[in-house]
């Protein structure tokens, strides 16, 4: 498990937005100078703080959002391909979340509706290979892949993200005081 | 002594004849967790959340009776774990986006996900296709946050003698209707002071022109403090 010289082996964390609004990111920063701390133990490897576009074997990953495309489901499956632990973060990853209101609506219907020439008022549904497919539904992270944990909150709160995170990274069973436990 | 007290958890509670076991612990300050009990209507026994083991058999503590002697258990690991169980099954039979919901904070359903500690719904969603009724002036019902606990139902009927809401269908199919000739909110005798307005213990019956100006985030009932602290019917959120 050594690295050379004195060097600590680092936790490496992952992390990915997928349907979601970026909020738990922006609630993760706000653990603010616990970053410095953060940094001390852990690395990060493929995240929107990184900006590597693939991530290698790590021990934590955390999945902001719903599964709302193709794309979403290979980055999903990669995740868990690569990570020890996988944690389900906010509510849209845990129960799709208010991008699962259109779940109710057919994809078709929606998105000819949407895309319309603005000339003609004909549908143009933007069709370049680049866009990954709208999936049927918006889905929970544990619909295609297995879970490890769910951390619930809308987004969850700079204190509840920290206490999850340390609680996983010491080896302990998470838990969330009940003023940290909110699905909004 | 032993004529009129019974066990919970090894405790002794005393009780009055006739006195349900939801009703003697609530007496004596111990919380017995329920969502489809309020203490001005008659117990329907629906929701199982009061589920207790009664001399080691299961039974909903909201309809059963006091009994000297009885040696009930309320607070244990597998009870809980089946409450958790019930709460998600519940959150994925409906569509629960707490964070879209005006009931966020002040909900019986949500509240009980916190004291059982819910991560995650876990099973697999339904998202059933359900559509609101805004037909009315001042109150709608968004169906898709109805947990059937018939408190409504109770209440139109047995406190405001309007028999405004009554269940159809059966088992998975069971769904809340409106007695009206068309089916419709507005249509019926329902006005936003009756008691059947105020009972519901989810976001399901909504009094319209309120959204989320009823209490600030973390003034809500239960950012507070937890649901299991209203032992006390006259400070719970059902005396409201
Ligand atoms: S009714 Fe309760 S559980 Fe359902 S969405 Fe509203 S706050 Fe959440
Ligand atoms: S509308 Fe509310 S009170 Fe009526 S059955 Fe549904 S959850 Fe219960
Ligand atoms: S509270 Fe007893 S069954 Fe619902």
């Amino acid at each position: 498990m050594s690295t050379a010289g004195q060097e600590k082996v680092k936790v490496r964390l992952a992390t990915t937005s997928l349907a979601g609004c970026f909020g738990c990111h922006m609630s993760f920063l706000d653990i603010d100078e616990r970053l410095f701390e953060l940094a001390e133990i852990a690395e990060f490897d493929r995240s929107p703080l990184t900006d590597i576009k693939h991530c290698g074997p790590c021990d934590i990953a955390l999945i902001e959002g719903g599964v709302c495309n193709t794309d979403n489901v290979h980055v999903v499956r990669e995740l868990r391909a690569n990570a020890k632990i996988l944690v389900a973060v906010g509510a849209c990853a845990i129960n799709g979340g208010l991008p699962a209101l259109r779940n109710k609506l057919d994809v078709n219907a929606i998105l000819t509706q949407v895309y319309r020439d603005p000339k003609t008022g004909e549908p143009c549904v933007p069709n370049s290979p680049e866009l990954p497919l709208p999936l049927d539904m918006v889905y929970p992270v544990n619909e295609i892949v297995r879970v490890d944990y769910s951390l619930p909150g809308c987004p969850p709160s700079g204190d509840a993200i920290w206490k999850f995170l340390t609680d996983l990274i010491l080896g302990r069973m998470p838990r969330l005081d009940y003023s940290l436990l909110n699905y909004d | 002594m032993a004529e009129t007290t019974f066990t919970i958890d090894e405790m002794p509670i005393p009780f009055t004849p006739g006195q349900t076991i939801l009703e003697a612990a609530k007496a004596a300050g111990i919380y017995i967790p329920h969502l489809c009990y309020h203490p001005e209507l008659k117990a329907h026994g629906g929701c199982k959340m009061c589920t207790v083991l009664v001399n080691g058999r299961p039974q909903t503590a909201c309809t059963q009776k006091a009994a000297a002697g009885q040696e009930v258990d309320v607070d244990t690991p597998e009870l809980n774990a089946m409450r958790r169980t019930l709460v998600q099954m519940l959150f994925i039979e409906g569509n629960h986006f707490c964070p879209g919901c005006e009931k966020s904070g002040a909900c019986q359903l949500q509240a009980l996900g916190y004291e059982y500690e819910m991560l995650t719904p876990h099973f697999v969603e339904l998202y059933p296709e359900r559509k609101v009724d805004a037909s009315h002036p001042d109150v709608l019902i968004e169906f898709n946050r109805c947990v059937l606990c018939e408190l409504c139902v109770r209440a139109s009927r047995d406190i405001d003698h309007k028999e405004v809401f009554g269940i159809a269908g059966r088992g998975r199919d069971a769904h809340l209707v409106v007695n009206s000739p068309t089916g419709k909110l507005g249509d019926s005798a329902l006005a936003v002071t009756d008691r059947a307005v105020q009972v519901c213990p989810v976001g399901a019956i909504i009094v319209k022109r309120v959204g989320f100006a009823a209490a600030p985030i973390g003034e809500r009932i239960y950012d507070k403090s937890p649901i299991s602290a209203e032992v006390d019917v006259n400070e719970s959120s059902e005396a409201r």
